[in-house]
């Protein structure tokens, strides 16, 4: 892509600081996010996937400045969002909204749809009485949802019915980023497709940027223009959908990923490689490459110098010595072709 | 001997709530074979999980089964004393769910949870159900046993735990394990190797297993037969092969295309207009009626029975009109 | 596209619906026998303490006014509790004491709650220094014992019904602080708050309009709970006599001034230790039924 990305996150680190222990001496650090960097471009949908403890999750709150970034640049059309005083993120904020995994905690019970949609329109805009209404109407109608639910309230709807809502009120001020958290997990599949579907549609009409995290391999798959693979709090992989999923991915941790996921697409169906031991706490990961635990085909240097994400070739990054290293040792073919 | 180990005969199941009455289970009949895996899947609101908990005649406080029949071979589990019970509950019939975290006391090591299982069912000495636990630790590949018996659930991983749980349930020679959503909690990379040693479990012990899910990816990928649930009803059930290639309920085939495929990249998904309905009103007719693009005149007034119409190996079982009663054999 | 109306739903379920959380609790509450009894039990105080001129033949004793003439006069057709060693009648001391009492109790926890309430919102949303700063100066005070602490600043302001008062509501309000705090920090990372955040409202309006009503079931439990001990507290400090003087009637002073000719003649004392220990329980329990019935598990299930 040779646009200027939307958004660019710099050297990224999310570190989550506890103390324990008797006169709490003992410090633990939880590295959700360690030094990741990404960029984001317009109009596109950036997949990002992993398992629990990878930070994907963080890492979409990071962006939004939910929560606090350690260290690190996030650059939203250039200006660092990290540097911003709370006014001027407010003012940014217009742009880049959430939408959450659960759409019955995403809304405060006590309101109805009215209160609920109008209220990011009652914080920045001076909109009020029937034009408030109306536009609130509007906000419904186009993600689905007739006008004649805005004095219900949250319980009453399903959860497909709920997320439209959500998005909805996401779309309220027109920004040009959302971050969707799982926004199909906690769904029904017949519930899912419809949300898909309506978020695929307003991405075209609002030319929409979007920031999909699932651990659902198959929507990925089949939302996002380029992925990013993620394991206890970096970036192992990135790269076009096509590449990874179609041309084969390169890190042994993502081809893992792809195999373990269970599908009914026999087509889609690859080589089951099952691997041992469980995900690496993140606040004590392994040295070296955090995955050479697991790793099937893991060096010695694996367990000592940790690989960065460099470029293999046509744009597709990853982190792993065997696809980096001038080779020093020869690897028979079919070690790498796990 | 029948190659039926268990048989749900027309099992109904309601709930007394503030809300109202909810109809949970609706007639649910379906059989599990030995040895064979059974996955019951559908989405939230079918019933699947209280038709689990009423095998075992354990549905929670509220809901009450108001006919129907379990028959473990031969013998009608819901018709047994809580006694009887529970000589069958962790002996013949195991349960596993989803979340093992809140299934193990975090009080009692995992050694003694096992243990105080195996020495309930099987009165065995001190000694002989420590040998005991650790084999099952063993056959659930659990690296490490005696440490392993030593540990609290607190210090094992998701997986780990669901080993463990797996494990108990397996400890006294059950027939039948019931796994409930075993899986929907623990990371992909997990998931495949619960579900690979339950496959395993199944050819070596011998053991039926019947899962609960609403992942059609898993059912397809480990289960032999699958029985699709619907408003607390099976609408489609046969060989995996059958009911997911060769699917012909309107609901179980609108759910495969609703799934995203690597054929589908970017293109709109096929969805099933409406909701799954949420079981306060009793449904006459066929319950997938008011979502059904084939819905007919007839389908409104009375269920279709659920029937077999030829399969590849064994029945395939629709309950739909578009399949009449001729086309059997 | 237009999606399928849901199905109609009856009035009653409507309503029940709307207004959602409370109008269950109250359904679930309704079934319980000892939380009924124990709100009538209260309603009867309540209305006996409101209209105590007009249910008693001798509001003036009630009020103090002494009738040396007729003291000591056991229970009879004229002086249903009798009367005590000043001639009053003792019901009308018991109904014009509830005035006393009750709205004390009722006032402290009143106060209790409107400053521990935002003290603890502030604590656990903003966190950090100013969390420490809150917890450090609750600590300090939750580390007296409650009844010594006010009975200190009772006997420091002097005697009298405000200064009780006010000597109660501050040992109490830390608790306050605490649950409230406790709620906070739990509510804090729900979505909805991140979504409030996320759209830019500021902080003060989010604990306003969002933190706070949330958290108010926990505050109401254990307010309802506490009336019963600020009452028991409030006669306590007057039995001192540190609070209320006479003649102002109030249970516990009655109790005291009562307690010498207790073996002889109990019906002054013991009618106020009865009203206290009615009143106390009464409300105990009825922190107890609205505790089950704002508990979602308890409610899940229908008789």
């Amino acid at each position: 892509m040779n646009q200027t990305p939307l958004i660019e996150v710099k050297g990224l680190s999310v570190h989550f600081v506890s103390s324990h222990g008797i006169l709490r001496r003992r410090i633990r650090r939880v590295r959700a996010v360690s030094d990741v960097d990404l960029a984001i471009y317009p109009h596109e949908t950036l997949g990002v996937v992993g398992e629990s403890g990878c930070g994907k999750t963080t890492l979409g709150r990071a962006i939004l400045r939910l929560v606090k970034p350690t260290a690190g640049q996030v650059l939203f059309e250039g200006e660092d969002l990290v540097q911003l005083n709370p006014s001027e993120m407010r003012r940014r904020r217009r742009e880049m909204q959430i939408i959450f995994q659960s759409p019955q905690l995403s809304f405060d019970s006590r309101f109805n749809v009215l209160s609920l949609v109008a209220e990011p329109l009652q914080t920045h805009t001076s909109l009020h009485g029937e034009a408030l209404t109306q536009r609130v109407v509007e906000l419904l109608e186009q993600t689905g949802m007739p006008g004649e639910i805005l004095f219900r309230y949250p319980h009453e709807f399903s959860g497909g019915q709920l997320q439209r809502i959500a998005v909805a009120r996401a779309l309220a001020l027109n920004p040009k980023f959302l971050v969707l958290d799982e926004p199909t997990s906690a769904l029904d599949v017949s519930v899912q497709a419809q949300i898909i579907n309506l978020l695929q549609r307003l991405q075209a009409e609002l030319e929409l940027t979007y920031l999909f995290i699932t651990h659902d391999l198959s929507v990925i798959q089949h939302i996002s223009d380029r992925v990013a693979v993620m394991y206890v709090g970096k970036v192992v992989e990135l790269s076009t959908t096509d590449a990874i999923f179609n041309r084969g991915a390169l890190h042994p941790y993502t081809k893992a990923l792809l195999a373990s996921a269970p599908m009914v697409d026999s087509a889609a169906r690859r080589e089951r490689i099952i691997l041992q031991g469980s995900v690496p706490n993140p606040a004590n990961p392994p040295p070296g490459c955090t995955f050479h635990p697991r790793c099937p085909v893991s060096l010695p240097i694996c367990s000592l110098v940790e690989p960065k994400l460099v470029d293999i070739g046509d744009g597709h990054l990853a982190s792993c010595h065997l696809l980096q290293t001038e080779v020093a040792y020869p690897i028979a073919p079919s070690v790498l072709d796990v | 001997m029948s190659d039926v180990l268990l048989s749900v005969q027309d099992l109904h199941v309601h709930f007394d709530t503030y809300a109202g009455r909810i109809y949970a289970v609706n007639g649910m009949s379906f059989d599990i074979h030995r040895s064979r895996m059974f996955g019951l899947v559908g989405e939230s609101g079918c019933g699947k999980s209280v038709t689990g908990l009423s095998i075992v005649n354990m549905v929670p406080p509220g809901g009450k089964i108001v006919r129907g029949k379990v028959l473990l071979t031969g013998q009608n589990v819901l018709a047994m004393s809580e006694r009887e019970m529970q000589g069958i509950r962790g002996r013949r019939i195991s349960m596993i769910f989803q979340d093992p975290a809140r299934s193990l006391n975090p009080v009692f090591s995992v050694g003694d949870q096992i243990v105080r299982v195996i020495r309930q069912h099987d009165h065995l000495t001190r000694e002989g159900a420590y040998q005991r636990a650790l084999e099952m630790f063993e056959s659930v590949a659990m690296p490490d046993p005696e440490r392993i018996f030593r540990s609290y659930p607190h210090e094992l991983s998701g997986g780990m735990q669901q080993r463990i749980m797996i494990s108990i349930a397996l400890a006294c020679g059950a027939e039948l394990l019931i796994a409930d959503e075993p899986t929907t909690a623990l990371d992909v990379t997990i998931q495949a190797q619960i579900l690979a040693l339950l496959a395993d479990l199944r050819l070596k012990e011998r053991i039926s297993i019947l899962l609960i899910t609403h992942n059609l990816g898993v059912v397809s990928e480990t289960c032999d037969q699958v029985g699709v649930a619907y408003a607390g009803q099976i609408v489609e059930m046969g060989e995996t092969g059958d009911v997911l290639f060769h699917s012909k309920h309107p609901y179980t085939r609108g759910l495969l295309a609703a799934l995203p495929k690597s054929a589908t990249r970017k293109s709109a998904l096929q969805s099933i207009p409406g909701n799954v309905p949420d079981g306060l009103t009793l449904l006459k007719g066929c319950p997938f009626f008011d979502r059904c693009q084939y819905a007919m005149e007839h389908c409104q007034h009375t269920p279709p029975p659920l029937i077999p119409v030829g399969g590849s190996v064994k029945d395939h079982w629709i309950a739909c009109y578009l399949y009449p009663q001729e086309q059997s054999g | 596209m237009t999606l399928p109306e849901r199905q109609p739903v009856d009035k009653s379920e409507q309503r029940l619906i709307r207004f959602g959380e409370y109008s269950l609790m109250w359904r679930v509450f309704r079934r319980d026998p000892l939380a009924v009894a124990s709100l009538v039990v209260i309603i009867i105080f309540i209305l006996g303490a409101i209209f105590a001129p007009l249910l008693t033949a001798y509001p003036e004793q009630g009020r103090g006014v002494p009738n040396i003439t007729e003291k000591f006069k056991p229970p009879s057709s004229t002086h249903l509790l009798g009367t005590d060693y000043l001639g009053r009648d003792v019901l009308a001391r018991i109904l014009f004491g509830g005035q006393v009492s009750l709205s004390m109790g009722f006032l402290v926890v009143l106060i209790a709650v409107l400053i521990g309430t935002p003290l603890g919102a502030i604590s656990g949303y903003y966190g950090g220094r100013l969390d420490n700063l809150i917890m450090r100066i609750t600590d300090i005070f939750l580390s007296f014992p409650s009844l010594l602490l006010a009975m200190a600043i009772a006997a420091a302001l002097g005697p009298s019904f405000t200064n009780t008062m006010i000597a109660i509501a501050f040992t109490w309000w830390p608790w306050y602080t605490r649950i409230v705090r406790a709620q906070v920090l739990s509510m804090r990372e729900r979505y909805f708050i991140e979504a409030a955040r996320s759209i830019g409202v500021s902080d003060m309006t989010i604990i306003r309009r969002h933190v706070i009503p949330n958290i108010l079931t926990p505050v109401m439990v254990q307010g309802t709970m506490d009336l019963g001990s600020a009452i028991l507290t409030g006669a306590a400090i007057s039995f001192l006599g540190l609070g209320v003087q006479p003649p102002t009637p109030e249970w516990g002073s009655m109790i005291s001034n009562g307690r010498i000719y207790f073996l002889e003649r109990p019906w002054f004392a013991g009618s106020a230790g009865m009203a206290i220990f009615l009143v106390t329980l009464a409300f105990n329990l009825l922190g107890d039924a609205v505790r089950d019935a704002a508990d979602p598990r308890t409610r899940r299930v229908a008789p």
